[in-house]
């Protein structure tokens, strides 16, 4: 098995995608000539030529609206959102259009649409290139947000993601493209949308989490076991739905659950995770729910110090965990 | 065992006196019965139990007059459990005499609770605040939660120590099914896990890992890297030391005249820092064998003199290098330290920014120290600190005189120099300090 990048990763099961389904097609700004800013439609403009690789005008709202029409006909696009910190000028395309398509026609159409977006900070992106916008589409009914937080997982949910008949936001944590590497499989392979997968096994707590800040929860879960402390580690990998059933079993096995998310922590989604728990797993707590989340300000900074004050790192992750694990 | 007390009955009463006791030792009491006469000057009351039990010891004689909230005697209750409920010797019934009319409205809405009756206990025990998984566990496997030992915060019974419990008694259950009666002493002791400090009986939190007074943190990569190199440098490098003093006067005289003007026309302060890198680089250019490094076997002489400085930052300690120092003015030093501190404090420093140092100097002054032992910064060859500058009585001419002194100590590398370079260099450093002042050029 080849050793990939995040990045590589999603650019593998993009090509892979276009490879084995002629109505797959990427449009978005500078994905063509330029390759993407972040290189991750690097080569496929040479491949597939400037029919599938559209380069767009700098207008989201138009990337994701020519999107819903193309895929309402029977095309597969993959719209790229420079910055997911962009994505909200094409708001009312997601959320009017392409989540309710299928339910305002009573299913005579669909919306096979996938929109990637990088987001998250900790790369001094600062105001408008740090941000997470997860939880504001994770409201929506009809839509399906994924959050892969390893290579293989980007490239098999990718690949789910195109494959699905309705719309899937798949979100890219900027900071994990050119961090991580791993062995990601050649062959034709998806992973399901809709569930998490436990990292880690362990029985003193148990820690919920997604995208970047799952490995720290994992670094501080290795921290925490020469303490004595045993963790159980959820990756939620996909947003909306949530994998309730993984959810709860994964409360139960400890009763003492912490939910770990880069994005603010007011009606986040630990929020969402939270609530879940408390109406089907009251009678197993042993603790009251936690969420770690980013502090309740407008925006990540721009000087290194507050933008580090912003972010969670592994000492604040380790002394959470460990203050439940006292508890 | 609770205590019963004297109760307060009335504002401003702080004594009573017993009365008539209604019980001897040894006789059963009932809950709310009435077990002494207590008088005050405002009212009699009866003093009820508010246990079942057995008066077990009388501490107050009738007659005697005693403070509120003194013990009046002890009762024997018939559970221990009972007697984590603290007591109270509230509800004083108070029977008004006949002819005590008067005090008996003052004394009627007094009978506030005594103070509390509660006996301490040995151990904090659970509040009886249970989290829903603990009580979904008692209810489901009968367990009685004041059998369970709590290794939570505040000594919480947490969901675990019920499992550990029920595995416990699972384990004896089906031990003792096999075992001889005499044996049965098994059951007293605590489950292996929860081990029990024999002077408090108090369980020990986390024994089985480290000790719960130490807090056990990884090191940062900084700080790993940090303690790789110091200590291939003390174990690689035979570090020796040495130290003079130098009288810097007049440099702090110049300084106190200039940095003002300085700091307004160059934006920077002016530190002693950029004059002891000036003097350490001229003297290097006196005795270049200083600036070397001891490479398997060879020595290297560095044509260049790049100086290192040391920042400390929130991360750790950087180690940014001035290259071509001997190149810059005064002036010019200030800035660079200025620039190169900004980085390292903002996390900015390039690789080329720490990259190629020959020579160290360490402003240790700047955080107070008068004397200090520097590792050397591998695998340069010597490092000099210079120490604060202070005011102190020194011999002039036969005179006591009040000069600006400072330590100039420096750790070598024996392989590479010996102490009569190192000294000639530590002079040439000291005179050249020596020598700053009012006709000094910064440019």
């Amino acid at each position: 098995m080849p050793v990939r990048q995040y990045i590589e990763a999603i650019h593998d099961g993009l090509s892979a995608e276009m490879a084995a389904d002629d109505r797959v097609f990427v449009l978005g700004e500078d994905v063509g000539v330029r390759g993407g800013v972040f290189r991750v439609t690097s080569g496929l403009f040479e491949q597939f030529g400037e029919a599938r690789v559209v380069d767009t005008p700098l207008a989201e709202s138009a990337i994701v609206g020519v999107a819903i029409g193309a895929a309402a006909v029977g095309m597969r696009p993959v719209a790229e959102i420079q910055f997911a910190d962009f994505i909200l000028p094409a708001m009312n395309q997601i959320v009017s259009e392409a989540a309710k398509m299928r339910y305002r026609s009573n299913g005579d159409w669909s919306c096979p649409l996938v929109v990637r977006a990088p987001y998250g900070g900790g790369i001094h992106g600062a105001l408008y290139h740090s941000q997470s916008v997860e939880a504001l589409f994770a409201h929506v009914p009809g839509l399906k947000i994924a959050t892969p937080a390893t290579p293989a997982d980007a490239k098999g949910m990718l690949r789910a993601a195109i494959r699905d008949p309705d719309p899937v936001l798949f979100f890219e944590h900027k900071k994990l493209y050119r961090l991580l590497k791993e062995d990601v499989p050649d062959e034709d392979y998806i992973v399901p949308l809709g569930k998490a997968a436990v990292r880690r096994q362990g029985d003193d707590i148990t820690v919920i989490s997604y995208g970047y800040v799952l490995h720290l929860v994992l670094e501080a879960a290795d921290r925490l076991a020469s303490e004595g402390i045993t963790t159980e580690v959820l990756d939620l990998r996909t947003l909306r739905p949530l994998d309730e059933e993984a959810i709860l079993s994964a409360a139960r096995k400890t009763g003492k659950v912490l939910i770990v998310h880069e994005d603010n922590k007011v009606a986040g989604v630990g929020a969402e995770v939270s609530a879940m728990i408390a109406e089907k797993a009251l009678f197993d707590l042993d603790a009251p729910i936690a969420r770690l989340a980013g502090p309740e300000v407008p925006a990540m900074p721009f000087a290194p110090p507050l933008e580090r004050a912003y972010l969670l790192d592994v000492e604040k992750v380790t002394n959470a965990m460990r203050e439940l694990a006292r508890f | 065992m609770p205590d019963v007390k004297m109760p307060q009955l009335g504002e401003s009463v702080t004594e009573g006196t017993v009365g008539q006791w209604f019980k001897k030792v040894g006789d059963p009491v009932a809950q709310y019965e009435p077990l002494l006469e207590v008088v005050t000057d405002k009212v009699t009351a009866e003093v009820p139990s508010d246990f079942d039990g057995v008066l077990q010891e009388i501490c107050v004689q009738e007659g005697d007059t005693v403070s509120v909230g003194t013990v009046l005697c002890r009762v024997a209750t018939p559970s221990d459990r009972t007697a984590q409920v603290p007591a109270h010797v509230s509800d004083v019934s108070v029977q008004t005499q006949p002819q005590e009319n008067e005090a008996a409205k003052s004394g009627a809405n007094v009978p506030q609770s005594s103070s509390e009756g509660a006996v301490t206990q040995p151990a904090p025990r659970p509040s009886g605040r249970f989290s829903p998984a603990v009580l979904s566990l008692a209810e489901e496997h009968h367990v009685d939660l004041a059998d369970v030992t709590g290794s939570g915060e505040g000594g919480r019974i947490t969901r675990k120590d019920v499992l550990v419990y029920l595995e416990h008694r699972q384990s004896h259950a089906t031990a003792t099914t096999e075992v001889k009666p005499d044996t049965a002493r098994g059951v007293q002791s605590p489950p292996p896990t929860r081990p029990t400090s024999p002077s408090t009986g108090l369980p020990e939190r986390r024994t089985e890992s480290a000790d719960a007074d130490v807090e056990v943190v990884e090191a940062t990569a900084i700080r790993k890297t940090i303690a790789r190199r110091m200590v291939d440098s003390k174990h690689n490098a035979p570090h020796a030391w040495t130290m003079v003093e130098a009288d810097v006067t007049r440099l702090a005289q110049f300084r106190d005249t200039a940095k003002v003007d300085f700091k307004r026309r160059e934006g920077v302060d002016l530190t002693y820092l950029p004059f002891f890198i000036k003097a350490a680089v001229e003297a290097l250019k006196r005795f270049p064998e200083v600036n070397a490094s001891w490479v398997d076997g060879q020595i290297h002489y560095k044509k260049r003199v790049h100086i290192s400085i040391a920042v400390a930052t929130d991360a750790g300690l950087a180690v940014p290098v001035i290259h071509d120092a001997d190149s810059l003015s005064i002036a010019g030093l200030a800035h660079r330290i200025n620039e190169l501190a900004a980085k390292a404090r903002s996390g900015r420093l390039t690789v080329d920014d720490v990259q190629g140092g020959t020579f160290t100097v360490n402003n240790t002054g700047a955080f107070g120290s008068v004397l200090s032992q520097p590792i050397i910064n591998a695998p340069q060859a010597a490092i000099l600190s210079c120490e604060s500058v202070v005011k102190r009585p020194v011999v002039v001419d036969d005179a006591i005189a009040i000069r600006s002194m400072v330590n100039l100590c420096m750790s070598l590398d024996h392989r590479v120099l010996d102490g009569w370079v190192a000294g000639q260099f530590l002079q040439a450093v000291r005179e050249r300090l020596c020598s700053f002042g009012a006709e000094t050029v910064l440019y």
